[in-house]
């Protein structure tokens, strides 16, 4: 499994990184190596295995009661904002 | 070449939750901008989901109701994408395992033939918040408050064949979740939102054609208009040559046509896969016993029962329960009416029925109420119905009163009382009224005598209007005749 | 008074119910110590001296009172990765180097509720990713029984911090070994719990699937004592458990005669040389005086364990981390041109190249076309894998083998070869895909380097696995050793 700069590039795109050629260009190799160890599962058969999304067998979602327990705390939660104005966050204009 | 349209429709539902889905932020509509966005809601590092089982138990509602199969297991999974109102930067949602699966919906054709709408699925998930696009210095501005609010989206197989047929099916769906008290409905708001998937395709066909999602449909009026237009464009372009391609298209109420949306997800990859912070839902029978016990009638069982137990019309039972409120309204006035005789029960049923779907409602349609709000209230109409059975007054002195009552708020009594408006039926009261019309339009009596029978009306007219209508017509009729005849 | 800093938490807690100390004296002796060799090791990011010094008064109050617990006045460090309410949680990535959380993860609730005195946020792998303790964006942390080595990661400051005795405990979180691993390379007793046990409301999400809090101290005895206060049902985590806490203290001197220990084939048979081996085989035989019987059992799919680990931790990761955007908290590149410029150069410039590199393998192995040929097909060896461990523990009470394949190695040797670097994380992976409770305990040197023995035990066996520690701890000295530099 060998991964290209231009197929780095196109999941850095994806994961929004943005990313120099001598980085994707690291990354391409490095990326590549590690599929290679991962093509170590290739050599297994899993058609009869369930895949595995939790780590303990049987527990189930617990439900919660629809009570309203948050109050407001904009003030608080927007100090980690670069740039807010009027309470709302600010990001470059969205074009849709 | 003829064409045949194909809609599907995909349907996000708000539900009428006090918290967020998956914390315990309010839903409240209209609070300040991100005053109702906690830590999970904005999601915040290292918080976590919690399911709202109020969410839960209304989606099951939903499922009972379409006679739907409700997963006894489902699970949530993440859509990854970068938006600005997408917190995480993923949408909790349901994928491979809805909550709800395989139900149906009928609609009613023009034909008056019945057409069941398939539902493909209905499953759980959360609302992201909004983008401001006023200018905030070349910005764009964040509101979160209703990220985190709960939604079903209602997926349909595409199994319409027109605008109107869809349209059919979301007034449908509209009315069975203000039924269930599950979603307010409101479509300014964006608590009942619809994206459209058109294609085309030749009549005779089989292979479905590629489609288009229309986004931004908020309303009943502008769905019905993008999908004409859309269909349009559709088969324009293949007739022109060209080919469809499968794209989002955003409907532009402005200009009454859909445009290509930039795509904000160009190369879409959802990268779904199951939320490791959440665990399978697991629905028990029991559970499910405990919401379809909170069941109330449904719309088609309604309709159904005021057809057979009133004799109503079809069109008039489909009227009188498209909303809860107005069936439950409908069905006070009819209750405060019941005479003991079938005949009268009947007849009773459809001068409630008249009376609704007309004068109520349009003083409720021209005042901007809900029936809910109404200023003459269910009993109050049923006492004016009333004063005509017993023939107080009449059926258009009625309208009188009932603008009365809707203006000032008093009982039907109180309006014929202060208003004189009591019907005469004294006879010789109104042989007196006769007799001084004829008096004063001797030309006329002199016409009709000759044989101008048509004067007839004219008469009546005089009468009734110089008794200011409040003569009993029936009577005035039968002492016209005698009268005039001489 | 001098030399409170060797002392073990168990003691140090006898010596303030008996008012040999108090906390407020026990707290500057440590800040005093941090002050002075946190210079060289790179232990601490954040030093919360004046929350420590108040948080000490109101423990010797309780204490004088005669109201306080168990950890009443205990000075405690936090690894940077858990949020405190109005202190620097850094996560130990340039992305939240500014970042004040605006509450507190549910174990530093607890611990905080419990008494404890918090003396600052340690230093760590960015995001958790890294098995050195050489990602973090506040510099790599120094091994103090070798200054030029790394202390293991990805919990590198709380293993540092404890083992130059600057502080007593330190928290730790542990995905793929990021407890066991710096633990066994700075001869610390760290323990992590089951999947579920701790709650994870907080603690800033790596793989949320395999993340699981704990503690790094220096012996069983202490990590119980810290355990029994940091475990038990949470609200707040979906994941989080709802079973009693045993009492883990009760039951630490239970014999072990009988006790079946079994020996996992793959670990001795995979990348571990003689040398390596040897601290380790030397304290089975300890266990073997000690009334238990060595059983060799084998996991086939097990060497599996890293491959199936570098899909699904990546895979949770790169969307645990799409919330890093530059919008609500965290870093914001300067002057963005668009949205897009936004999100890249944010993300870009505020992440690492190990945290980047781990996003792009999770982002890749869950997109379309490669979803089956890889996550899924990692999710199903993930269970043959936990199902390995579930034959296994039909027949014994424990698993032992070594917690690493190396005591500690150089700074900067590894850090060009990402592969080389996951390879540490051979034998400490498999419980955490599993989910099973694991331990990392001293069990002797190698070079003057310490090796460490790992105990895996079966779902919610904490209780066993530090009676099993506790009793080797009893019969041996070595997790009594400490660097000569910070004695």
């Amino acid at each position: 499994m060998s991964l290209s700069r231009n197929d780095v590039e196109n999941i850095a795109h994806l994961a929004r990184l943005s990313m120099t050629e001598a980085e994707a260009t690291e990354y391409a190799t490095s990326l590549s190596k590690i599929f290679g160890l991962v093509a170590q599962l290739n050599a297994v058969d899993v058609s009869k295995v369930e895949p595995m999304a939790h780590p303990l067998a049987g527990q189930v979602q617990r439900l919660r009661e629809d009570i309203v327990t948050a109050t407001d705390e904009r003030e608080k939660y927007q100090q980690n904002a670069v740039k807010i104005e009027a309470g709302l966050y600010l990001v470059p204009k969205v074009i849709e | 070449m003829s064409w045949e349209t194909v809609i599907g429709l995909e349907i996000h539902a708000q539900l009428l939750t006090k918290s967020k889905i998956f914390s315990g932020a309010s839903t409240a509509f209209g609070a300040a901008p991100n005053t109702q966005a906690n830590l999970v809601d904005l999601g915040y590092p290292g918080v976590l989901p919690v399911l709202n089982k109020q969410a839960v138990q209304m989606a099951v509602k939903f499922g009972l109701a379409v006679d739907a199969t409700v997963a006894k297991r489902s699970v949530f999974a993440r859509k990854n994408y970068f938006y600005p109102d997408l917190p995480k930067g993923y949408q909790i949602s349901q994928y491979e395992l809805p909550i709800v699966e395989h139900g149906k919906m009928d609609i009613i054709l023009e034909d008056g033939n019945i057409k069941t709408i398939g539902i493909t699925r209905a499953h759980l998930e959360e609302d992201a918040g909004k983008s401001l696009h006023e200018d905030f210095q070349g910005h764009s501005g964040i509101d979160l408050n209703r990220a985190g609010t709960p939604l079903i989206e209602i997926v349909s197989e595409p199994d319409m064949r027109s605008a109107k047929e869809a349209i059919a099916y979301l007034k449908k769906i509209h009315t069975l979740v203000r039924y269930l008290e599950i979603c307010d409905g409101n479509m300014q708001e964006g608590s009942f939102r619809c994206d459209a998937n058109v294609s085309v395709r030749q009549t005779g066909q089989e292979k479905f054609g590629t489609r288009c999602e229309i986004k931004n449909l908020n309303s009943f009026r502008f769905i019905e208009k993008a999908i004409h237009y859309e269909v349009a464009r559709q088969i324009e372009l293949i007739e022109s040559g060209g080919k469809v391609k499968q794209e989002t298209r955003l409907y532009d109420p402005d200009k009454g046509e859909t445009r290509a949306l930039r795509s904000k997800e160009e190369a879409n990859d959802y990268r779904y896969f199951p939320d490791p912070d959440l665990l399978p839902v697991v629905i028990s029978d029991d559970f499910i016993a405990g919401v379809r016990k909170t069941l109330p009638e449904l719309p088609d069982e309604k309709a159904a029962r005021l057809v057979h137990d009133y004799e109503l019309p079809a069109y008039d039972a489909g009227v009188l329960t498209s909303s809860r409120e107005m069936a439950d309204y409908y069905e006070v006035v009819t209750k405060h009416l019941s005479g003991d005789a079938p005949r009268d029960k009947v007849r009773n049923a459809k001068l409630a029925a008249n009376w609704v779907m007309g004068d109520l409602s349009g003083a409720l349609n021209r005042d901007g109420i809900d029936i809910a709000n109404s200023k003459v209230k269910a009993a109050a109409l049923a006492g004016l119905l009333a004063r005509i059975n017993d023939e107080t007054i009449s059926g258009k002195i009625a309208k009188e009163v009932f603008e009365s009552m809707w203006s000032d708020g008093k009982s039907a009594d109180e309006v014929i009382e202060a208003k004189g408006l009591k019907q005469i039926t004294d006879s010789g009261a109104i042989e007196k009224v006769i007799d001084e019309v004829m008096a004063a339009n001797p030309a006329q009596l002199a016409d009709y005598r000759s044989g101008k029978d048509k004067l007839f009306g004219f008469f009546v007219g005089q009468v009734m209007k110089v008794s200011a209508g409040k003569a009993n017509p029936a009577q005035v009729n039968e002492l016209l005749k005698k009268k005039l005849a001489g | 008074m001098s030399e409170l800093h060797t002392y073990t938490l168990t003691q140090l807690a006898a010596g303030l119910r008996a008012k040999k100390f108090s906390s407020v004296e026990l707290t500057k002796h440590f800040l005093t110590r941090v002050e002075k060799f946190n210079g060289e090791i790179n232990a601490y990011i954040t030093i919360t001296a004046d929350v420590a010094l108040k948080q000490a008064a109101a423990a010797d109050a309780q204490l004088a009172s005669g109201k306080g617990g168990a950890l009443t006045g205990l000075p405690l460090a936090h690894k940077d990765i858990f949020c405190t309410d109005g202190v620097l949680t850094t996560c130990g990535s340039k992305m939240l180097s500014n970042f004040v959380a605006p509450y507190d993860a549910t174990v530093v609730t607890r611990l905080k509720e419990a008494g404890i005195v918090m003396l600052g946020k340690t230093n760590m792998d960015e995001f958790a990713m890294g098995s050195s303790n050489e990602t973090s964006y506040f510099g790599a942390v120094k091994n103090p029984w070798n200054l030029n080595k790394v202390p293991g990661g990805s919990s590198g400051g709380s293993a540092a911090a404890v083992a130059a005795r600057i502080a007593p405990a330190a928290t730790g979180t542990d995905t793929g070994g990021s407890i066991r691993q710096p633990a066994a390379l700075t001869s610390l007793t760290g323990i992590k719990p089951t999947y579920g046990r701790v709650s994870r409301y907080g603690m800033i999400a790596f793989a949320s699937s395999l993340d699981q809090g704990g503690v790094m101290c220096l012996s069983a005895e202490d990590a119980a004592l810290l355990l029994q206060s940091m475990s038990g049902f949470d609200e707040k985590d979906s994941t989080c458990i709802d079973a009693p806490v045993p009492d883990y203290s009760a039951t630490l001197n239970q014999p072990l005669k009988g006790l079946k220990i079994g020996l996992l084939k793959e670990f001795f048979e995979q990348g571990l040389s003689p040398e390596n081996a040897k601290p380790v085989r030397d304290a089975l035989a300890v266990y073997e005086k000690l009334g238990a019987q060595l059983i060799e059992v084998s996991l086939p799919n097990l060497p599996l364990s890293v491959p199936t680990y570098y899909v699904v931790a990546p895979a949770e990761c790169s969307s645990n981390l799409s919330r890093f955007d530059g919008v609500r908290f965290g870093y914001r590149c300067d002057s963005p041109r668009d949205l897009m410029d936004l999100y890249k150069r944010s993300r870009g410039e505020g992440f690492g190249s190990e945290v980047k590199r781990r996003i792009m393998t999770g982002t890749y192995v869950l997109s379309a076309g490669y979803y089956d040929a890889y996550y899924l097909r990692a999710q199903k060896i993930r269970r043959l894998i936990t199902d390995d461990f579930a034959n296994a523990f039909k027949q014994v009470d424990v698993l032992m083998g070594p917690t690493s394949p190396t005591p500690a190695f150089d700074i900067g040797a590894k850090v060009d070869d990402p592969v080389t670097m996951y390879l540490n994380d051979i034998y400490t992976i498999g419980a955490n895909l599993a989910g099973l409770p694991a331990m990392s305990i001293p069990c002797g040197f190698l070079d003057e380097l310490p090796v460490g023995l790992q105990i895996i035990g079966a779902h919610f066996s904490e209780a066993k696995l530090l009676n099993v520690a506790h009793m080797y701890q009893q019969a041996t000295e070595w997790h009594k050793r400490i660097p000569q530099r910070y004695a």
